[in-house]
């Protein structure tokens, strides 16, 4: 949620300390505070150079991989495209298909049952709301990897297996989601606005989806990425759950190059390739969406 | 606003109903049409082109249908492959590695398939067929490819510091010696504490017993006398500095194949593919030679990977994959494409010098006879003894061995050996097998 609002904060935060009759002098002359400054660029470094690694190594043939300087780029990078789109018929691409199909409505139901879910327990109160919310807390912290072999073993009970669904089920309902969601209500709802719409004679599914739903986008887009990263780069759910490598997502495929036996070697500048094509997506998804996330809390219908 | 609960209530139930609707519509697509039609099988496997190899089966049998699902190799797999077969879900034949067939066969997970496949057991090595059936009268899997284990070396850089192939044991550390007075920043090549399975090839080859099994109670000799003395030969090594610590596959290591730094790797038959892409400059320059003996005269070696074909317990049509699994492992026509597109080393001996092996490896131009030899040492494989928790021997293997090349200490070999072996115990004992103290 801080993140969110943090915009907003930078912006007002110079306008809250310009008090009135407090003379406004030249500006004083900038200290760079250094410490915190070399602490980010460390930061930033550690975060960007596996990245600039990847990029760089993707550009690579197979005999300069290794070989020569860590960061200078190589001579390889169409035709590692080129045969990582040859590889197995180009099953990367359907892999790709997979995880978007898997990240997009995974993610989208999620976010709707986060949505119902979160406005309900927000808005209306019934016995065993705190309950039920407390409950749901426990799955937050609860590690999804130790639930994957349980659900694993309840899918099969339900012949589900080995299928598409079998993926999906498990994702959409997340108590991260639900948490988020219950929380972002509770702010951005103001109950006088849920009663008027009830005087004005709105049914409850009119009052959510026309007044509620508008003043929820933010926090839901912000459900919708959280969860579509997290589908997206999820390993184990699909690793026990599938069998059928048509079926699999791209971790699941790209892990089957990693490890061809003993005997084979690693199929690296395929794997590294199709790791750079893999985080494109969720670039693009960023790009594109983010801009939702400068509506913050303060838009709304009532003075407060 | 007491008038709202019916309604609230409804709400948090329509999270649930969304999960069931979900459920019932996606219960159709199960597994329609199992009866009708030519058998369908699948197979867990993760040779590269097992699917070609499938394809060539299914063209001449209609009527028995394989399905290759590639999976990744390793004890993940071992994992799923369990999971699998205790929710009933699992395939019909897997690719299992053969230090593999105990954990999967005591989690009941595969089949008897001796009485479908009478007559197999003459195409294999004693020592590679024991390792399937591990010496009773069942047999669980039959085995695909083996990697018997070989000494490599570069032939140029031997001849230019003066060195000779080694034999025997003694006559390597001799040679690294050697060379470290001749080239100090050079190495003969490197111990590497990520590599359970070379060890336990090298462990194997000084007829190392790591488990064994009578009655009904199982015995760990990881810390035996045959491995004791491999542990303190390397850790000796490693000690007076004769042999590098740095573990390999990692692109340091790559790179000190590909410069020179490091003159020779101790591996198997399937070195050729490693090297290819781990030194590619230095084609041509290597030779292969038999795997130093521990006595002069002997004649013996070890293995390190390989991996069979096994029939699961939840396969439905188990006669039609042991069929499938017995052509696919001895007919010539599937071990020919199995080298050709899997580039595997078959098991079957008759197809260890035909075909596409009746040739050597680019990297090994200046010695055409590089698979008869090989087939020659492939013979001298020593019988391998795998329990029911090889991984869990193989990760402790890692941490201590891992901390021991680091301290460079021979003590500190000697007493990794011996955590190693607590730990198997332990574990053995733990998952409530009856082990011998």
């Amino acid at each position: 949620m801080t993140g969110l609002a943090s915009p907003t904060l930078r912006k007002a935060a110079p306008a809250a300390g310009s008090t009135p009759g407090v003379p406004q002098g030249p500006p004083r002359p900038r200290r760079t505070a250094l410490l915190p400054t070399a602490a980010l660029v460390l930061g930033a470094l550690y975060c960007l150079l596996p990245v600039a690694w990847v990029v760089v190594a993707a550009t690579k043939a197979d005999d300069e991989l290794f070989s020569t300087f860590t960061f200078l780029p190589g001579s390889g990078f169409a035709d590692n495209l080129g045969d990582l789109t040859a590889y197995r018929d180009g099953i990367y691409w359907k892999w790709m298909g997979n995880s978007v199909l898997y990240a997009g409505l995974g993610a989208l139901l999620s976010t709707a049952v986060s949505a119902f879910a979160g406005y309900g327990l927000a808005v209306y109160r019934f016995r065993g709301r705190e309950l039920f919310f407390n409950v749901m807390l426990t799955g937050v912290l609860m590690p999804p990897v130790i639930l994957a072999i349980p659900q694993y073993l309840l899918m099969a009970e339900a012949d589900l297996t080995d299928s598409h669904v079998s993926v999906l089920l498990p994702l959409i309902l997340s108590p991260y989601g639900v948490y988020l969601g219950r929380i972002y209500a509770e702010a951005a709802i103001p109950m006088e606005l849920v009663e008027a719409g009830r005087v004005d004679g709105a049914g409850e599914w009119r009052i959510f989806s026309r007044i509620a739903v508008p003043l929820l986008a933010p926090g839901l887009v912000t459900i919708f990425l959280f969860q579509f990263v997290a589908i997206w780069n999820n390993f184990l759910l699909p690793f026990i759950m599938l069998g059928d490598d048509e079926k699999f997502p791209m971790t699941v495929g790209l892990f089957t190059l990693l490890k061809q036996g003993a005997s084979q070697p690693a199929l690296y500048t395929l794997v590294i390739t199709g790791a750079l094509l893999a985080v494109v997506p969720l670039i693009a998804l960023f790009l594109v969406i983010q801009r939702f996330w400068s509506l913050d809390l303060l838009s709304g219908a009532v003075k407060s | 606003m007491p008038q709202i609960t019916r309604r609230s209530l409804a709400a948090a139930t329509a999270v649930l109903l969304g999960a069931t609707a979900l459920t019932a519509c996606g219960s159709s697509d199960g597994e329609a049409g199992a009866d009708s039609g030519p058998v369908k099988l699948t197979y867990w496997a993760w040779a590269p082109g097992m699917d070609k190899v499938a394809a060539l089966w299914n063209a001449e049998h209609p009527d028995i249908q394989i399905t290759v699902q590639k999976q990744a190799s390793g004890d993940d797999l071992v994992t799923k492959i369990i999971t699998a077969a205790k929710a009933h879900k699992g395939p019909d034949l897997v690719q299992a590695e053969y230090q593999a067939l105990p954990t999967l066969v005591s989690n009941d997970a595969l089949a008897d398939i001796s009485d479908e496949v009478q007559g197999a057991e003459k195409h294999f090595a004693p020592g590679v067929w024991q390792q399937t059936t591990f010496g009773g009268d069942a047999v669980y899997a039959l085995p695909q490819d083996s990697g018997p284990l070989m000494f490599f070396y570069r032939k140029d850089l031997f001849e230019q510091y003066g060195l000779t192939v080694p034999t025997t044991w003694d006559q390597f550390a001799e040679t690294a010696r050697a060379l470290k007075k001749k080239a100090p920043k050079k190495a003969l090549t490197t111990f590497s504490a990520n590599d359970a399975g070379l060890f336990a090839g090298l462990s194997q080859q000084a007829g190392a017993k790591w488990w064994t099994f009578e009655g009904d109670t199982w015995k760990v000799g990881v810390d035996d006398a045959a491995t004791k003395k491999v542990t303190d030969f390397w850790g000796g090594l490693v000690a007076e500095g004769a042999v590098d610590n740095q573990p390999m596959y990692t692109p340091a290591w790559n790179n000190a194949l590909n410069t020179g730094e490091q003159l020779a790797w101790v591996s198997a038959v399937w070195a050729p593919g490693v090297l290819t892409t781990a030194a590619p400059d230095t084609k041509g320059k290597w030779a292969m030679a038999p795997l130093p003996q521990w006595s002069a005269g002997e004649n013996a070696t070890g293995s390190w990977g390989g991996s069979s074909t096994a029939v699961t317990t939840d396969s439905k049509h188990k006669a039609a994959a042991a069929q499938f699994a017995t052509w696919l492992n001895t007919d010539p026509e599937a071990l020919a494409a199995l080298v050709k597109e899997s580039g595997i080393y078959p098991a079957a001996t008759a197809a260890q010098t035909s075909g596409a092996l009746a040739k050597a490896p680019g990297y090994f131009a200046g010695q055409p006879d590089f698979y008869t030899e090989a087939a020659e040492i492939a013979k001298t494989t020593a019988p391998a003894a795998w329990g029911p928790n090889v991984n869990v021997a193989y990760t402790a293997f890692k941490d201590e061995f891992g901390k021991a090349a680091k301290a460079k200490t021979a003590a500190a070999f000697g007493e990794a050996l011996a955590a190693v072996q607590d730990t198997t115990v332990n574990d053995l004992t733990k998952q409530g097998f009856e082990v011998a103290k």
